[in-house]
Protein backbone atom coordinates (compact mmCIF):
# COMPACT_ATOMS: atom_id res chain seq x y z
CA UNK A 1 0.00 0.00 0.00
CA UNK A 2 1.17 3.48 -0.98
CA UNK A 3 1.32 6.35 1.82
CA UNK A 4 -1.66 7.50 0.08
CA UNK A 5 -3.18 4.57 0.88
CA UNK A 6 -2.38 4.12 4.30
CA UNK A 7 -3.21 8.12 5.06
CA UNK A 8 -6.96 7.16 4.00
CA UNK A 9 -7.11 4.42 6.10
CA UNK A 10 -5.60 6.42 8.98
CA UNK A 11 -8.05 9.14 8.11
CA UNK A 12 -11.09 6.80 8.09
CA UNK A 13 -10.00 4.78 11.32
CA UNK A 14 -9.54 8.27 13.24
CA UNK A 15 -12.94 9.36 12.10
CA UNK A 16 -14.52 6.55 13.00
CA UNK A 17 -13.05 5.84 16.33
CA UNK A 18 -14.23 9.96 16.87
CA UNK A 19 -17.92 9.17 15.92
CA UNK A 20 -17.55 6.60 18.34
CA UNK A 21 -16.95 8.92 21.08
CA UNK A 22 -19.40 10.93 19.92
CA UNK A 23 -22.06 8.70 19.98
CA UNK A 24 -21.18 6.92 23.19
CA UNK A 25 -22.52 9.60 25.78
CA UNK A 26 -26.45 9.68 23.29
CA UNK A 27 -26.24 6.42 22.79
CA UNK A 28 -26.04 5.10 26.08
CA UNK A 29 -28.63 7.76 27.35
CA UNK A 30 -30.88 6.65 24.72
CA UNK A 31 -30.26 2.65 25.19
CA UNK A 32 -31.27 3.25 28.67
CA UNK A 33 -34.01 4.98 28.55
CA UNK A 34 -35.48 2.71 25.93
CA UNK A 35 -34.29 -0.66 28.02
CA UNK A 36 -35.25 0.62 31.61
CA UNK A 37 -38.32 3.15 31.08
CA UNK A 38 -41.72 3.58 29.84
CA UNK A 39 -42.82 6.85 28.53
CA UNK A 40 -45.21 8.12 25.99
CA UNK A 41 -43.84 8.39 22.56
CA UNK A 42 -41.40 5.62 23.31
CA UNK A 43 -42.16 3.58 20.44
CA UNK A 44 -42.19 6.50 17.95
CA UNK A 45 -38.58 7.22 19.58
CA UNK A 46 -37.42 3.70 19.25
CA UNK A 47 -38.63 4.07 15.60
CA UNK A 48 -36.62 7.33 15.02
CA UNK A 49 -33.51 5.99 15.77
CA UNK A 50 -33.45 2.97 14.23
CA UNK A 51 -34.48 5.08 11.06
CA UNK A 52 -31.26 5.73 9.33
CA UNK A 53 -31.01 1.85 9.32
CA UNK A 54 -33.45 1.05 7.19
CA UNK A 55 -33.46 4.79 4.89
CA UNK A 56 -31.13 5.10 1.97
CA UNK A 57 -28.31 6.69 3.02
CA UNK A 58 -28.09 9.81 0.65
CA UNK A 59 -31.53 10.57 2.11
CA UNK A 60 -29.86 10.71 5.14
CA UNK A 61 -27.48 12.54 4.33
CA UNK A 62 -29.77 15.34 2.49
CA UNK A 63 -31.48 15.73 5.53
CA UNK A 64 -28.07 16.17 7.30
CA UNK A 65 -26.65 18.52 4.13
CA UNK A 66 -30.19 20.81 5.40
CA UNK A 67 -29.65 20.90 8.88
CA UNK A 68 -26.00 22.02 8.35
CA UNK A 69 -25.95 23.68 5.24
CA UNK A 70 -24.88 27.35 5.25
CA UNK A 71 -28.86 28.09 4.50
CA UNK A 72 -30.22 26.34 7.95
CA UNK A 73 -30.28 28.25 10.81
CA UNK A 74 -28.19 26.30 12.75
CA UNK A 75 -25.68 25.84 9.44
CA UNK A 76 -25.07 29.74 9.47
CA UNK A 77 -25.00 29.83 13.21
CA UNK A 78 -22.11 27.89 13.20
CA UNK A 79 -20.57 29.08 10.24
CA UNK A 80 -21.14 33.28 11.19
CA UNK A 81 -20.81 32.96 14.77
CA UNK A 82 -17.69 29.76 15.27
CA UNK A 83 -16.31 30.65 11.79
CA UNK A 84 -16.86 26.64 10.95
CA UNK A 85 -18.41 24.51 8.09
CA UNK A 86 -19.39 21.26 8.89
CA UNK A 87 -20.24 20.66 4.81
CA UNK A 88 -17.24 19.93 3.03
CA UNK A 89 -15.27 19.22 5.95
CA UNK A 90 -14.09 16.16 8.21
CA UNK A 91 -16.82 17.59 10.70
CA UNK A 92 -19.31 16.22 7.91
CA UNK A 93 -17.60 12.91 7.75
CA UNK A 94 -18.18 12.64 11.29
CA UNK A 95 -21.67 13.39 11.33
CA UNK A 96 -22.38 11.30 9.08
CA UNK A 97 -20.44 8.68 10.31
CA UNK A 98 -21.90 9.21 14.08
CA UNK A 99 -25.90 9.19 12.75
CA UNK A 100 -25.30 6.37 11.01
CA UNK A 101 -23.82 3.73 13.29
CA UNK A 102 -25.75 5.30 16.24
CA UNK A 103 -29.14 3.23 15.54
CA UNK A 104 -26.88 -0.50 15.60
CA UNK A 105 -25.18 0.67 18.86
CA UNK A 106 -28.40 1.51 20.41
CA UNK A 107 -29.88 -1.62 19.83
CA UNK A 108 -27.30 -3.53 20.88
CA UNK A 109 -26.74 -1.53 24.14
CA UNK A 110 -30.62 -1.22 24.77
CA UNK A 111 -30.39 -5.36 24.80
CA UNK A 112 -26.97 -5.23 26.88
CA UNK A 113 -29.23 -3.32 29.78
CA UNK A 114 -31.86 -5.25 29.12
CA UNK A 115 -30.00 -8.14 30.07
CA UNK A 116 -29.15 -7.33 33.43
CA UNK A 117 -31.10 -8.03 35.87
CA UNK A 118 -33.18 -5.55 37.29
CA UNK A 119 -32.97 -6.97 40.59
CA UNK A 120 -29.26 -6.76 41.18
CA UNK A 121 -29.83 -3.01 40.75
CA UNK A 122 -32.66 -2.69 43.17
CA UNK A 123 -30.54 -4.48 45.81
CA UNK A 124 -27.58 -2.45 45.28
CA UNK A 125 -30.02 1.02 45.92
CA UNK A 126 -31.95 -1.12 48.95
CA UNK A 127 -28.33 -1.00 50.14
CA UNK A 128 -27.55 2.53 49.63
CA UNK A 129 -26.55 3.39 46.05
CA UNK A 130 -28.23 6.15 44.65
CA UNK A 131 -28.95 5.80 41.09
CA UNK A 132 -26.06 7.00 39.59
CA UNK A 133 -23.90 4.80 41.32
CA UNK A 134 -26.27 2.03 40.99
CA UNK A 135 -25.84 2.19 37.40
CA UNK A 136 -21.99 2.89 37.72
CA UNK A 137 -21.11 0.03 39.92
CA UNK A 138 -23.38 -2.38 38.70
CA UNK A 139 -25.47 -2.17 35.41
CA UNK A 140 -22.56 -1.03 33.49
CA UNK A 141 -20.11 -3.73 34.83
CA UNK A 142 -22.27 -6.13 33.75
CA UNK A 143 -23.51 -5.09 30.79
CA UNK A 144 -20.19 -3.48 29.46
CA UNK A 145 -19.67 -6.86 26.94
CA UNK A 146 -22.92 -6.51 24.86
CA UNK A 147 -21.91 -2.29 25.15
CA UNK A 148 -18.37 -3.04 23.63
CA UNK A 149 -20.20 -5.51 21.05
CA UNK A 150 -22.27 -2.59 20.05
CA UNK A 151 -19.93 -0.30 19.91
CA UNK A 152 -17.27 -2.27 17.80
CA UNK A 153 -20.67 -3.44 15.18
CA UNK A 154 -21.23 0.31 14.79
CA UNK A 155 -17.46 1.13 14.19
CA UNK A 156 -17.67 -1.18 11.64
CA UNK A 157 -21.02 0.33 9.74
CA UNK A 158 -19.23 4.03 10.59
CA UNK A 159 -16.32 2.43 8.62
CA UNK A 160 -17.82 1.69 5.59
CA UNK A 161 -20.21 4.64 5.34
CA UNK A 162 -20.61 6.10 2.25
CA UNK A 163 -23.91 7.66 0.93
CA UNK A 164 -24.78 10.14 3.59
CA UNK A 165 -21.08 10.96 3.82
CA UNK A 166 -20.15 12.11 -0.02
CA UNK A 167 -23.50 14.26 0.07
CA UNK A 168 -22.55 16.22 3.49
CA UNK A 169 -18.88 15.64 3.22
CA UNK A 170 -18.07 15.74 -0.69
CA UNK A 171 -15.33 13.52 -1.99
CA UNK A 172 -12.04 15.36 -1.24
CA UNK A 173 -8.32 13.73 -1.37
CA UNK A 174 -6.78 14.44 1.84
CA UNK A 175 -9.52 15.85 3.59
CA UNK A 176 -12.30 14.10 3.61
CA UNK A 177 -11.77 11.20 1.51
CA UNK A 178 -12.65 7.60 3.18
CA UNK A 179 -12.03 4.21 2.34
CA UNK A 180 -15.47 4.15 1.38
CA UNK A 181 -15.09 6.99 -1.54
CA UNK A 182 -11.41 6.41 -2.33
CA UNK A 183 -12.84 2.70 -3.63
CA UNK A 184 -15.49 4.70 -5.61
CA UNK A 185 -13.01 7.05 -6.95
CA UNK A 186 -10.46 4.05 -7.79
CA UNK A 187 -13.04 2.21 -9.98
CA UNK A 188 -13.85 5.48 -11.85
CA UNK A 189 -10.38 6.26 -12.69
CA UNK A 190 -9.90 2.82 -13.46
CA UNK A 191 -7.32 2.02 -10.82
CA UNK A 192 -9.05 -1.42 -9.99
CA UNK A 193 -5.67 -2.62 -8.61
CA UNK A 194 -5.56 0.17 -5.73
CA UNK A 195 -9.15 -0.14 -5.24
CA UNK A 196 -8.95 -3.95 -4.19
CA UNK A 197 -5.70 -2.94 -2.17
CA UNK A 198 -8.52 -0.58 -0.64
CA UNK A 199 -11.26 -2.98 -0.78
CA UNK A 200 -8.73 -5.53 1.01
CA UNK A 201 -8.27 -3.38 3.85
CA UNK A 202 -11.72 -2.60 4.27
CA UNK A 203 -12.78 -6.14 4.83
CA UNK A 204 -9.92 -7.08 7.08
CA UNK A 205 -11.16 -4.11 9.48
CA UNK A 206 -14.55 -5.14 9.50
CA UNK A 207 -13.78 -8.85 9.88
CA UNK A 208 -11.53 -8.15 13.21
CA UNK A 209 -14.60 -5.71 14.10
CA UNK A 210 -17.76 -8.05 13.88
CA UNK A 211 -15.60 -10.89 14.98
CA UNK A 212 -14.81 -9.45 18.26
CA UNK A 213 -18.45 -8.26 18.40
CA UNK A 214 -19.45 -11.82 17.87
CA UNK A 215 -17.36 -13.45 20.42
CA UNK A 216 -18.13 -10.95 22.74
CA UNK A 217 -21.48 -11.74 22.39
CA UNK A 218 -21.33 -15.22 23.10
CA UNK A 219 -22.06 -16.08 27.06
CA UNK A 220 -19.17 -16.52 28.86
CA UNK A 221 -18.71 -19.95 30.30
CA UNK A 222 -20.20 -20.20 33.65
CA UNK B 1 -68.39 -18.44 -24.42
CA UNK B 2 -66.57 -18.92 -21.38
CA UNK B 3 -64.34 -21.86 -22.36
CA UNK B 4 -63.27 -19.86 -25.46
CA UNK B 5 -62.07 -17.03 -23.46
CA UNK B 6 -58.96 -18.71 -21.99
CA UNK B 7 -57.87 -19.85 -25.60
CA UNK B 8 -58.68 -16.79 -26.75
CA UNK B 9 -56.28 -15.02 -24.05
CA UNK B 10 -53.61 -17.10 -24.66
CA UNK B 11 -53.85 -16.47 -28.18
CA UNK B 12 -53.67 -12.83 -27.87
CA UNK B 13 -50.50 -13.22 -25.89
CA UNK B 14 -48.82 -15.19 -28.19
CA UNK B 15 -49.92 -13.12 -31.38
CA UNK B 16 -49.35 -9.78 -29.78
CA UNK B 17 -45.58 -9.54 -29.37
CA UNK B 18 -45.55 -11.15 -32.99
CA UNK B 19 -47.57 -7.74 -34.52
CA UNK B 20 -44.61 -5.54 -36.54
CA UNK B 21 -43.88 -3.20 -34.24
CA UNK B 22 -41.17 -0.67 -34.04
CA UNK B 23 -40.84 0.50 -31.14
CA UNK B 24 -37.47 -0.33 -29.03
CA UNK B 25 -35.98 0.58 -25.65
CA UNK B 26 -32.66 2.56 -26.40
CA UNK B 27 -30.41 2.89 -23.92
CA UNK B 28 -28.66 6.53 -23.77
CA UNK B 29 -25.64 7.18 -21.87
CA UNK B 30 -25.15 10.97 -21.56
CA UNK B 31 -23.08 13.66 -19.64
CA UNK B 32 -24.86 14.92 -16.89
CA UNK B 33 -24.62 18.54 -18.60
CA UNK B 34 -26.81 17.60 -21.29
CA UNK B 35 -29.67 16.22 -19.14
CA UNK B 36 -32.59 19.49 -19.34
CA UNK B 37 -31.75 19.32 -23.06
CA UNK B 38 -31.99 16.00 -23.52
CA UNK B 39 -34.93 15.48 -21.82
CA UNK B 40 -36.64 17.91 -24.16
CA UNK B 41 -35.50 16.44 -27.07
CA UNK B 42 -36.00 13.16 -25.88
CA UNK B 43 -39.92 13.92 -24.93
CA UNK B 44 -40.04 14.66 -28.79
CA UNK B 45 -38.62 12.07 -30.03
CA UNK B 46 -40.58 9.66 -28.47
CA UNK B 47 -43.81 11.51 -29.36
CA UNK B 48 -42.65 11.13 -32.79
CA UNK B 49 -41.80 7.51 -33.95
CA UNK B 50 -42.65 5.58 -30.33
CA UNK B 51 -39.50 4.52 -29.64
CA UNK B 52 -38.47 4.80 -25.85
CA UNK B 53 -35.26 6.33 -24.81
CA UNK B 54 -33.75 5.80 -21.34
CA UNK B 55 -31.45 8.21 -20.17
CA UNK B 56 -28.16 6.61 -18.08
CA UNK B 57 -27.35 10.64 -17.02
CA UNK B 58 -23.65 11.19 -14.87
CA UNK B 59 -20.39 11.88 -14.97
CA UNK B 60 -19.06 10.89 -18.86
CA UNK B 61 -15.99 9.05 -16.78
CA UNK B 62 -18.53 7.24 -14.79
CA UNK B 63 -20.60 6.30 -18.31
CA UNK B 64 -17.61 5.62 -19.86
CA UNK B 65 -16.20 3.22 -17.49
CA UNK B 66 -19.32 1.18 -17.23
CA UNK B 67 -19.84 0.52 -21.03
CA UNK B 68 -16.35 -0.73 -20.80
CA UNK B 69 -17.76 -3.01 -18.27
CA UNK B 70 -20.57 -4.04 -20.72
CA UNK B 71 -23.09 -2.13 -19.56
CA UNK B 72 -25.79 -2.32 -21.93
CA UNK B 73 -25.79 1.05 -23.60
CA UNK B 74 -26.63 1.86 -27.49
CA UNK B 75 -25.98 5.33 -27.20
CA UNK B 76 -22.88 7.42 -25.80
CA UNK B 77 -23.06 11.53 -25.50
CA UNK B 78 -20.01 12.21 -24.08
CA UNK B 79 -18.98 15.80 -22.51
CA UNK B 80 -15.19 15.16 -23.47
CA UNK B 81 -13.26 13.85 -26.65
CA UNK B 82 -10.97 11.90 -24.33
CA UNK B 83 -13.91 9.96 -23.00
CA UNK B 84 -14.95 9.06 -26.62
CA UNK B 85 -11.42 8.17 -27.47
CA UNK B 86 -10.32 5.53 -25.24
CA UNK B 87 -14.17 3.69 -26.29
CA UNK B 88 -12.88 3.74 -30.03
CA UNK B 89 -9.51 2.63 -28.83
CA UNK B 90 -11.09 -0.32 -27.18
CA UNK B 91 -13.49 -1.01 -29.79
CA UNK B 92 -16.69 -0.33 -28.82
CA UNK B 93 -17.71 2.45 -30.88
CA UNK B 94 -20.10 1.91 -33.87
CA UNK B 95 -17.28 2.91 -36.96
CA UNK B 96 -18.57 5.72 -38.53
CA UNK B 97 -20.95 6.91 -36.21
CA UNK B 98 -19.02 9.29 -34.24
CA UNK B 99 -19.86 12.65 -34.40
CA UNK B 100 -19.35 16.23 -32.37
CA UNK B 101 -22.18 18.53 -32.79
CA UNK B 102 -22.11 20.90 -29.58
CA UNK B 103 -20.02 22.90 -27.47
CA UNK B 104 -19.93 24.93 -24.52
CA UNK B 105 -17.98 27.21 -22.63
CA UNK B 106 -17.06 27.46 -18.83
CA UNK B 107 -18.35 30.29 -16.56
CA UNK B 108 -17.88 31.19 -13.09
CA UNK B 109 -20.74 31.31 -10.57
CA UNK B 110 -21.63 32.48 -7.45
CA UNK B 111 -25.02 32.03 -5.15
CA UNK B 112 -27.41 34.80 -5.88
CA UNK B 113 -27.30 36.18 -2.83
CA UNK B 114 -23.52 35.97 -2.60
CA UNK B 115 -21.73 39.43 -1.79
CA UNK B 116 -18.15 38.27 -3.00
CA UNK B 117 -16.60 40.56 -5.73
CA UNK B 118 -15.60 38.10 -8.34
CA UNK B 119 -15.00 39.49 -12.00
CA UNK B 120 -11.61 37.87 -12.98
CA UNK B 121 -9.59 35.05 -12.88
CA UNK B 122 -7.62 36.79 -10.31
CA UNK B 123 -10.37 36.98 -7.99
CA UNK B 124 -11.05 33.27 -7.46
CA UNK B 125 -7.50 33.07 -5.16
CA UNK B 126 -9.42 35.76 -2.38
CA UNK B 127 -9.37 34.09 0.75
CA UNK B 128 -12.88 34.97 1.02
CA UNK B 129 -13.51 32.14 -0.94
CA UNK B 130 -13.04 28.50 1.47
CA UNK B 131 -15.05 26.39 -0.99
CA UNK B 132 -14.79 25.89 -5.00
CA UNK B 133 -17.10 23.68 -6.03
CA UNK B 134 -15.66 22.01 -9.55
CA UNK B 135 -16.58 18.71 -10.90
CA UNK B 136 -13.75 16.53 -9.91
CA UNK B 137 -10.74 17.72 -11.78
CA UNK B 138 -9.04 13.94 -12.54
CA UNK B 139 -12.00 12.16 -14.11
CA UNK B 140 -14.98 14.41 -15.03
CA UNK B 141 -14.76 16.37 -18.21
CA UNK B 142 -16.21 19.77 -16.71
CA UNK B 143 -13.53 19.46 -13.89
CA UNK B 144 -10.42 18.56 -16.18
CA UNK B 145 -11.66 21.63 -18.05
CA UNK B 146 -11.78 23.75 -14.90
CA UNK B 147 -8.55 22.47 -13.89
CA UNK B 148 -7.39 23.26 -17.44
CA UNK B 149 -8.42 26.39 -16.97
CA UNK B 150 -6.93 27.14 -13.97
CA UNK B 151 -3.56 25.74 -14.87
CA UNK B 152 -3.09 28.08 -18.25
CA UNK B 153 -3.47 30.33 -16.02
CA UNK B 154 -1.15 29.48 -13.38
CA UNK B 155 -3.68 29.46 -10.50
CA UNK B 156 -4.45 26.00 -9.61
CA UNK B 157 -1.85 25.59 -7.36
CA UNK B 158 -3.40 28.50 -5.20
CA UNK B 159 -7.19 27.11 -5.46
CA UNK B 160 -6.12 24.03 -4.66
CA UNK B 161 -6.49 23.83 -1.16
CA UNK B 162 -10.31 25.15 -1.04
CA UNK B 163 -11.15 22.64 -4.66
CA UNK B 164 -14.36 20.55 -3.37
CA UNK B 165 -14.28 17.99 -5.91
CA UNK B 166 -18.08 16.59 -6.90
CA UNK B 167 -19.95 13.64 -8.44
CA UNK B 168 -20.27 15.60 -11.75
CA UNK B 169 -20.83 18.94 -12.77
CA UNK B 170 -24.14 19.23 -11.72
CA UNK B 171 -23.61 18.30 -8.65
CA UNK B 172 -20.96 21.52 -8.13
CA UNK B 173 -23.85 23.82 -9.43
CA UNK B 174 -25.72 22.36 -6.62
CA UNK B 175 -23.73 23.23 -4.21
CA UNK B 176 -23.16 26.83 -5.28
CA UNK B 177 -27.00 26.70 -5.36
CA UNK B 178 -26.99 25.79 -1.59
CA UNK B 179 -24.20 28.31 -0.93
CA UNK B 180 -21.82 25.49 0.57
CA UNK B 181 -19.41 26.56 -1.57
CA UNK B 182 -18.68 30.17 -2.04
CA UNK B 183 -17.96 29.71 -6.26
CA UNK B 184 -17.63 27.09 -8.63
CA UNK B 185 -16.66 26.74 -12.02
CA UNK B 186 -19.15 24.90 -14.10
CA UNK B 187 -20.58 25.34 -17.63
CA UNK B 188 -22.91 27.97 -19.41
CA UNK B 189 -25.13 25.39 -20.25
CA UNK B 190 -25.45 24.69 -16.25
CA UNK B 191 -25.41 28.31 -15.08
CA UNK B 192 -28.44 29.20 -17.54
CA UNK B 193 -31.27 26.05 -15.98
CA UNK B 194 -29.87 27.91 -12.12
CA UNK B 195 -32.13 30.21 -10.65
CA UNK B 196 -30.28 30.32 -7.57
CA UNK B 197 -27.10 31.37 -8.66
CA UNK B 198 -25.59 34.32 -11.05
CA UNK B 199 -23.05 34.46 -13.38
CA UNK B 200 -19.91 36.01 -12.19
CA UNK B 201 -17.56 36.36 -15.55
CA UNK B 202 -17.69 34.34 -18.17
CA UNK B 203 -14.30 31.87 -19.24
CA UNK B 204 -12.99 33.77 -22.43
CA UNK B 205 -12.84 32.18 -25.48
CA UNK B 206 -9.20 32.30 -25.81
CA UNK B 207 -8.64 31.41 -22.24
CA UNK B 208 -10.37 28.41 -21.99
CA UNK B 209 -10.48 25.35 -23.24
CA UNK B 210 -11.72 23.76 -25.90
CA UNK B 211 -14.92 21.94 -25.15
CA UNK B 212 -17.08 19.56 -27.76
CA UNK B 213 -19.07 16.78 -27.31
CA UNK B 214 -18.83 13.52 -29.11
CA UNK B 215 -22.08 11.64 -29.98
CA UNK B 216 -21.58 8.07 -30.96
CA UNK B 217 -23.68 4.51 -31.02
CA UNK B 218 -22.02 2.10 -29.49
CA UNK B 219 -20.60 -1.60 -31.37
CA UNK B 220 -22.54 -3.65 -28.57
CA UNK B 221 -25.84 -1.95 -29.82
CA UNK B 222 -29.00 -4.36 -30.53
CA UNK B 223 -30.34 -1.97 -32.17
CA UNK B 224 -28.22 -0.45 -34.56
CA UNK B 225 -30.83 1.32 -36.52
CA UNK B 226 -32.72 2.52 -34.22
CA UNK B 227 -30.31 3.92 -32.41
CA UNK B 228 -28.59 5.28 -35.57
CA UNK B 229 -31.94 7.12 -36.71
CA UNK B 230 -31.73 8.65 -33.03
CA UNK B 231 -28.13 9.82 -33.48
CA UNK B 232 -29.55 11.53 -36.79
CA UNK B 233 -32.29 13.15 -34.48
CA UNK B 234 -29.96 14.53 -32.43
CA UNK B 235 -27.99 16.75 -34.73
CA UNK B 236 -31.54 17.52 -36.62
CA UNK B 237 -32.65 21.22 -36.74
CA UNK B 238 -35.45 20.80 -34.25
CA UNK B 239 -32.81 18.97 -31.83
CA UNK B 240 -30.19 22.06 -32.25
CA UNK B 241 -33.12 24.64 -31.80
CA UNK B 242 -33.47 22.46 -28.22
CA UNK B 243 -29.96 22.53 -27.33
CA UNK B 244 -29.13 26.22 -28.63
CA UNK B 245 -31.72 27.55 -26.67
CA UNK B 246 -30.48 25.65 -23.01
CA UNK B 247 -27.07 27.89 -24.07
CA UNK B 248 -24.99 24.95 -26.00
CA UNK B 249 -22.61 25.91 -29.25
CA UNK B 250 -23.56 23.72 -32.17
CA UNK B 251 -20.47 23.35 -34.05
CA UNK B 252 -19.74 21.91 -37.06
CA UNK B 253 -17.77 18.68 -37.51
CA UNK B 254 -15.59 17.14 -34.48
CA UNK B 255 -13.58 20.13 -32.23
CA UNK B 256 -9.91 19.93 -31.88
CA UNK B 257 -8.84 17.57 -29.13
CA UNK B 258 -8.80 19.58 -26.05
Amino acid sequence: MSGEEFQILGFTLGMAALAMVAILPPGLALAWLLARRTFPGKAVLETLVALPLVMPPVATGLFLLRLFGRRSALGRFVHDRLDVDVIFTWRGVLVAMAVMSLPLFVRSARVAFEEVPLRLEQIARTLGASPVRAFVTVTLPLAARGLTAGLLLAFARALGEFGATIVVAGNIPGRTQTLALAIYQLIQLGRDDAAVRLCLAAAGLAFVALFTSERLLRRRPS
Amino acid sequence: MKRLLLPLALGAWFVLPAVPTAAVELNVSAAASLTDALQEIVHAYEASCGDHILLNLGASSLLARQIEEGAPADLFLSADEAKMDSLAKKGLVLAGTRKSVLGNTLVVVVPLDSKLKISAPADLVSSSIRALALAEPQTVPAGIYAKEYLQKLGLWRKVIDRVVPTENVRAALAAVESGNADAGIVYQTDAEISHKVKVAYAVSEAEGPKISYPFAALAASRHPQETRRFLAYLSSPPALDVFRRFGFLVISGPAAHP
